[in-house]
């Protein structure tokens, strides 16, 4: 089913906050299978000049996916059991670290139909609970099947 | 704060070596637990051939991780990646034995930018497939 056109320029509420935790950016490095001391001993962390341990360049998808509130109304129409990942890019601002309480706001860029498949971006904008920016994030998702 | 690579000693054009990542299903019952990416796509074999698919596939976030880890080791620091984006070219499948997969990465650096930063790109291969496409990460160097 095609991707209701009128969801582009839409944005999400901003997410409730989220605290980034040393736990779950080790949990994410060792499932990425990245054994760098500076993202799981803060002192190692800090004797490389960094206030805490920091995550990895890829980490802000775990709360990023949040924004998915958008893509799961049914208006939009979106069939979820076809969908792959097209493209991902993470630009920041300044490093993400332990103790950081990050929010974000998801806007929809743009759909459009590529051969038979649908293709929607949703830009994510994260910064602090203090509104300090931290990064935006830029997540195409493929609906396979869907233009046709 | 500082990668351990020195923009001064950079040249463009010059090539990171290669590196093998193994991929197994146990990487990505793992990476769905790190995230939160339960799509059954990427662990039942049954739903993913429902699909069309022809096997478990790894989370494109998966082979963008390692591709991250392959940038990070190279700059000596985790932070230095300012900018980093790619795009999922092509599946990486994911038989159900103790091999999985494997994915190599390699990089060169494609440019020197303003105040210490580089441009690498990136090449990521499995299977003898391009797993990623205009994969690029901007590297503040020191």
């Amino acid at each position: 089913m095609a991707l209701n056109r009128d969801f582009v320029g839409r944005a999400s509420a901003p997410s409730s906050p989220y605290e980034v935790s040393r736990v779950k950016i080790k949990e994410f490095a060792t499932a990425i299978g990245d054994n760098n001391p500076i993202y799981r001993d803060r002192e190692a962390a800090r004797a490389a000049g960094h206030p805490d341990v920091v995550a990895p360049p890829t980490f802000p998808i775990v709360f990023s996916l949040a924004g998915g509130a958008i893509l799961a109304d049914p208006e939009l129409g979106l069939n979820f059991a076809m969908v792959v990942h097209g493209e991902q890019r993470f630009q920041y601002q300044r490093p993400i670290y332990a103790g950081d309480e990050l929010v974000s706001v998801s806007t929809v860029t743009d759909i459009r139909s590529v051969g038979r498949n649908e293709f929607i971006t949703v830009r994510s904008d994260v910064t602090t609970v203090g509104g300090e920016p931290v990064c935006t994030t830029y997540n195409t998702i493929v609906e396979r099947g869907g233009a046709g | 704060m500082a990668a351990t690579v020195k923009y001064d000693d950079i040249e463009v054009g010059q090539e990171i070596p290669a590196a093998d990542y193994p991929v197994r299903r146990a990487s990505l019952v793992m990476y769905a637990g790190a995230s939160g990416d339960f799509n059954p796509i990427h662990w039942n074999e049954r739903f993913a051939k429902t699909v069309g698919l022809p096997d478990v596939i790894a989370h494109g976030m998966f082979t963008m991780a390692q591709g991250g880890r392959f940038v990070t080791d190279w700059a000596g620091d985790p932070a230095a990646v300012v900018d980093y984006g790619v795009r999922f070219s092509s599946m990486v499948v994911v038989p159900d034995d103790e091999k999985g997969a494997v994915i190599t990465v390699s990089g060169v650096v494609e440019e020197k930018l303003e105040d210490k930063r580089v441009v690498v790109a990136l090449t990521a291969r499995c299977d003898g497939s391009r797993v990623l496409s205009k994969a690029r990460a901007v590297v503040q160097l020191s």
